[in-house]
Order: C-alpha cells, then sequence, then structure tokens
C-alpha cells in the first residue's frame, strides 16, 4: 500500500474510455426503463402518425409536419431529456456520488450528452423511414445539410437543457417547468403548422426561437432541398443559442442538491 | 507521489474553518487520524461534522485552516485523491435498474487498481443477490451495496457517514463485522455516528465536535478527562433511597460500606459499580448550558 502510485499509474483508464463507458452504461439504463424509452421514442412517432393519418391526402401539410417533428424530437431527447435527468440525478445524489469518484466530469457529461444524441439520432430516423414509406415523403434531399443541422441542433437543446436544469427547484417540479418551456415552443416554432400563415405576433416570437430555426434547417435538408447558404441566418440564431446555453451550463452546474 | 506529512498520518487538520455569510459553522477544528486507525466523529446536529467531512471529502471548500488527506489537499479533488478515497454518503441513489454486480463491474472500472467485484460482493454480505437488481433490495442490503460501492477502489481510507442508520440489531452487527474486516486490511476509516455505542465498539480514537469545535479527543475508553471516568458506586439505603457516589478508589470505598453494611447486619439492594459509557461522557460534554430564558 506504501506504493501504491507506482503499481496504478500504468491501469488509469483515459477520460474518453471512461466517457465511453458511462455511454455504455446510460444505453444499458435507457433501455432498462421501458416506458421513459417509449416516451421518448414513441411520441414524436405517434405524433407524427396521428397528423399524417389526418392530413395524409395534403403533401402540402405533410412536408411541414415531417420537419417539424424531426425538430420536436431533437429538442425533446436533448433539451427535455438532460434538464428532466440531471434535475432527478442530482437530487437522488447519483452525481455526487460520481463526483466523490475519479470519473471525471468531462466524461460523464460527455457519457450523458452521447446518450442524448443517440435518442435524437434514433428519433430523427425513425421520422424519416416513416415519412418515406408511410407518406410518401421522399429522402431527404441533403444529407450533409442534414448532419449539420443535427449536429448544431443537439448540441444547442443539449446545452440548455443543462442550463435549464439549474433553474428547475426539485425533481417534483421538473415535469412542470419542463413542458412550460417545451410545449409552448414546439407550438410556436411551427412544429404542426407553417409558421408563415400565423399571426404576426408570434411569427416575431417564433423568429427568436431556436426551434424554428432548426426546423427551417430540417426542412430545407429534409424537403426543399434549398442549400445550406440559405441556412447561414438559421445556424447563427441556433449557434448564439448554444453559446449563451453553454455558458450557463457549465457556470450554474451543481453536482449537489440545491440548498445545502 | 507527493506524501507531505508523515507516513502514519492519514488527516491532518489544523484550526480549520468555515464559514457561510455571517455563520460560522467550523470555528477552528483541529484534529488527526492515524493511518489503519478508525476514527469517530461524534456531535450534535448542526455542530460541523458533516461540513468537515465533506471539506475532507473535497465536496466543500474551507473559509481558511490546513488540511491534508493522504498527504495532498482535498480542495479541488485531485484524481491521485479520489482513487484512494472511498466514500459512503448519507443518502445517495443506486442506479435502481442496475444489478449489483453491473454497479460494482462499472465502478469498478473507475480505479486503476481495483478490488475483485466477487471478493467484495463477500466482504459486505452480498452473496446471492449479485444479480438482483438495485431497486430489489432491501433498505439494509442497500445500504451493503453503499458500502460495496465505496470500497471497490480499493481504498486506503473510508468515510463512513451514519453507516448503519434504519439498521435492525443483526444488520447493525453485521456491518460492525465488515468495518472490523476493513480494519484489519489495513483501511483507515473515518466514522460519523449518532450511535454512541457503535462509536464505542468500533473506533479506536473519537472527536466530539460541538459548535464547531473540538471539545475531546481520545479513545473512547479517556476520553474526557480522568475525572470524567470516575467509578460511580450506587445503591438503595434502608430507607429505599438511591445513593451515588463517584470515586477513584472504588475498592476502598466499597469496602467501607460493605463492611458498615455487614456489621448492621442489613444487605445493600440494587448495589452496582459502573463506569460513564461513551454515552454519559458525550452528553455531559455536548449537553446545552442552561438558556438564559
Amino acid at each position: 500500500m506504501s506504493n501504491f502510485a507506482q503499481q496504478q499509474a500504468p491501469h488509469r483508464r483515459s477520460a474518453v474510455t471512461l466517457a465511453w463507458r458511462q455511454y455504455r452504461l446510460e444505453r444499458k439504463l435507457f433501455w432498462r426503463n421501458p416506458s421513459a424509452a417509449f416516451f421518448n421514442l414513441m411520441l414524436p412517432l405517434l405524433l407524427l402518425l396521428l397528423f399524417g393519418a389526418v392530413f395524409a391526402g395534403n403533401k402540402k401539410y405533410v412536408d411541414v409536419i415531417v420537419p417539424g417533428i424531426a425538430g420536436m424530437g431533437v429538442m425533446a431527447s436533448t433539451f427535455s431529456a438532460l434538464a428532466f435527468n440531471l434535475t432527478f440525478l442530482r437530487e437522488q445524489g447519483v452525481l455526487k456520488r460520481v463526483r466523490g469518484t475519479p470519473m471525471p466530469p468531462a466524461s460523464y457529461l460527455s457519457g450523458l450528452l452521447a446518450n442524448a444524441v443517440t435518442n435524437a439520432v434514433i428519433q430523427i430516423t425513425v421520422v424519416i423511414l416513416v415519412a418515406r414509406f408511410g407518406f410518401g415523403v421522399g429522402w431527404p434531399k441533403n444529407w450533409i445539410e442534414l448532419g449539420i443541422f443535427l449536429a448544431v441542433g443537439v448540441a444547442t437543446f443539449g446545452a440548455l437543457g443543462v442550463a435549464f436544469s439549474h433553474a428547475i427547484p426539485n425533481f417534483d417540479a421538473a415535469p412542470a417547468y419542463v413542458n412550460a418551456i417545451f410545449l409552448p415552443v414546439i407550438f410556436i416554432s411551427g412544429v404542426f403548422y407553417d409558421t408563415q400563415t400565423a399571426p404576426a405576433f408570434l411569427k416575431e416570437i417564433a423568429q427568436i426561437l431556436p426551434l424554428t430555426h432548426l426546423i427551417d434547417g430540417l426542412s430545407a435538408a429534409m424537403v426543399s432541398g434549398k442549400a445550406i447558404s440559405t441556412q447561414l441566418g438559421s445556424l447563427a440564431v441556433l449557434l448564439a443559442w448554444g453559446a449563451v446555453g453553454g455558458v450557463l451550463a457549465v457556470r450554474g452546474f451543481s453536482w449537489d442538491e440545491r440548498g445545502n | 507521489m507527493p506524501t507531505v506529512s508523515s507516513s502514519d498520518t492519514a488527516i491532518e487538520v489544523i484550526d480549520l474553518h468555515k464559514s457561510y455569510g455571517e455563520t460560522e459553522a467550523v470555528a477552528g477544528l483541529s484534529f488527526e487520524v492515524r493511518r489503519g486507525e478508525v476514527f469517530g466523529l461524534l456531535g450534535p446536529n448542526g455542530a460541523g461534522k458533516t461540513t468537515t467531512v465533506e471539506i475532507l471529502e473535497g465536496y466543500r471548500a474551507r473559509t481558511s485552516g490546513r488540511v491534508t488527506v493522504l498527504g495532498l489537499d482535498p480542495e479541488g479533488r485531485p484524481r491521485d485523491l479520489r482513487e484512494r478515497v472511498g466514500i459512503v454518503l448519507q443518502n445517495s441513489a443506486l442506479y435502481a435498474n442496475l444489478t449489483v454486480h453491473e454497479a460494482l463491474s462499472h465502478f469498478a472500472s473507475l480505479y486503476p487498481a481495483p478490488r475483485n467485484v466477487d471478493e467484495t460482493i463477500a466482504l459486505v454480505g452480498l452473496q446471492g443477490k449479485e444479480d438482483g437488481r438495485s431497486r430489489t433490495l432491501s433498505g439494509g442490503q442497500r445500504r451493503r451495496l453503499d458500502l460495496a460501492l465505496a470500497l471497490i477502489g480499493d481504498p486506503d481510507l473510508v468515510f463512513l457517514d451514519e453507516p448503519t442508520t434504519g439498521f435492525d440489531p443483526q444488520a447493525r452487527r453485521a456491518a460492525w463485522e465488515t468495518i472490523r474486516s476493513l480494519r484489519s486490511l489495513g483501511t483507515t476509516i473515518v466514522l460519523t455516528t449518532h450511535y454512541l455505542d457503535e462509536a464505542q465498539e468500533l473506533a479506536d480514537r473519537v472527536a466530539i465536535i460541538k459548535d464547531g469545535r473540538v471539545v475531546a479527543e481520545g479513545t473512547p475508553q479517556d476520553i474526557g478527562g480522568a475525572t470524567a471516568h470516575q467509578a460511580r458506586v450506587s445503591w438503595t439505603d434502608e430507607y429505599g433511597a438511591k445513593q451515588e457516589i463517584e470515586t477513584d478508589m472504588p475498592t476502598k470505598l466499597l469496602h467501607e460500606i460493605t463492611g458498615t453494611a455487614l456489621a448492621a447486619g442489613r444487605e445493600l439492594t440494587g448495589l452496582k459499580v459502573s463506569r460513564p459509557s461513551l454515552e454519559d461522557i458525550y452528553l455531559d460534554l455536548t449537553m446545552e448550558e442552561p438558556g438564559d430564558e
């Protein structure tokens, strides 16, 4: 025990390996909680099927709803899930336990984020497949553009989710807090309708919200095929939100329950 | 590896202060924990125990004072230290949907030289529960898994915060056995507890904290000084009144009273010689002075 240092150094795992191990653990836990897995994956699918079925003949509407649901899926699996989970993990003392182990904080949080990103990717894939084979929407027009908006979208909403978890006082309040943001945002941002047809004041609010711009970008990539050069404004708004979210996420982060 | 203080010191705390705004939770606390001993931290709620332990664990920053844990400063939580310290928190959830074996394997992978998983399961007495998910474990079994998670990294030093709260007497005995076997493996243990019999049973030395200061430190047998450990001889006299005398020389005193009683042909009902337990001394030391209301 006296020369502990000599025996331990070679076996210390890298931060990347530990992030990977945390990611694998989160995936395992995700699938072992069927109700959460169902809610996370099936809700967007269900909404897509419902709206799709109602407006099946109306190609113009289907073209709006597909990128809309895809954008909602990204927000649900990153922003909502992270705000919710972090509040739970903090209140339950899991974060504090992890903090007491040699796990580097960055590895731990990377594992959590990667888990959320995986869910976002699964959701987008499901949406694309259902749109293609259920409603006859073509394959996405521009895969690279899709990849870029997906990457920026998960980063932005992930950061905002972590930041927002700092504002939630306790786990009992988490559903109310998360939905108080999530529900108005998905309605105003045009998940279910074209924002161009909305009243002027809603249109103006929508122009500020990041989800509107994510949906615009996804719409360009998946439906209209407009080049990314026409979407730089949307990209800029998303990145601005992401930057603010990132700063708030890091600055406000607490491993311990509040009130201690 | 930097080892600043002498090799037989596990923890050194000198003049530790911690303030939250106006209030001073820890007000000039000093003590030392030697390697390989079980050290008990006792004190009423709000005495500053938890704050002190959380400073030692690296969860909190101190206001001032000197703190070394295994030769390192815990502030900033150096990874070298986290690899050698195990922590059992008072309330901390487990991953409900992981099995005992999975949880231990995961946490083992975070340490450079972990204990064997099955060996750890045996050490805390969770054999037969390896494949049970945490949510199916009883309260006592969860606390044992908690302990196992703190031991999986094969730490040199373990912090146990109220390790047997909520245990039935049998489970407590079992936990005490685990703590004793840890001690015999050379692990240093810092134990915070409300149960004074637990401290008396397990601790090599204890410190009693009150109002953010150490009011007494020593072995459970000697703590509080010689006068605190005077023998008490008590009996019921011929009028039915309870008598009690504290003395340094119980043999001489007993000889005198039993002699008198014999000569008078009386029986001394309820004759008892006792020494104050750690609990009596603790209560003496931490009792609030009569208030001014």
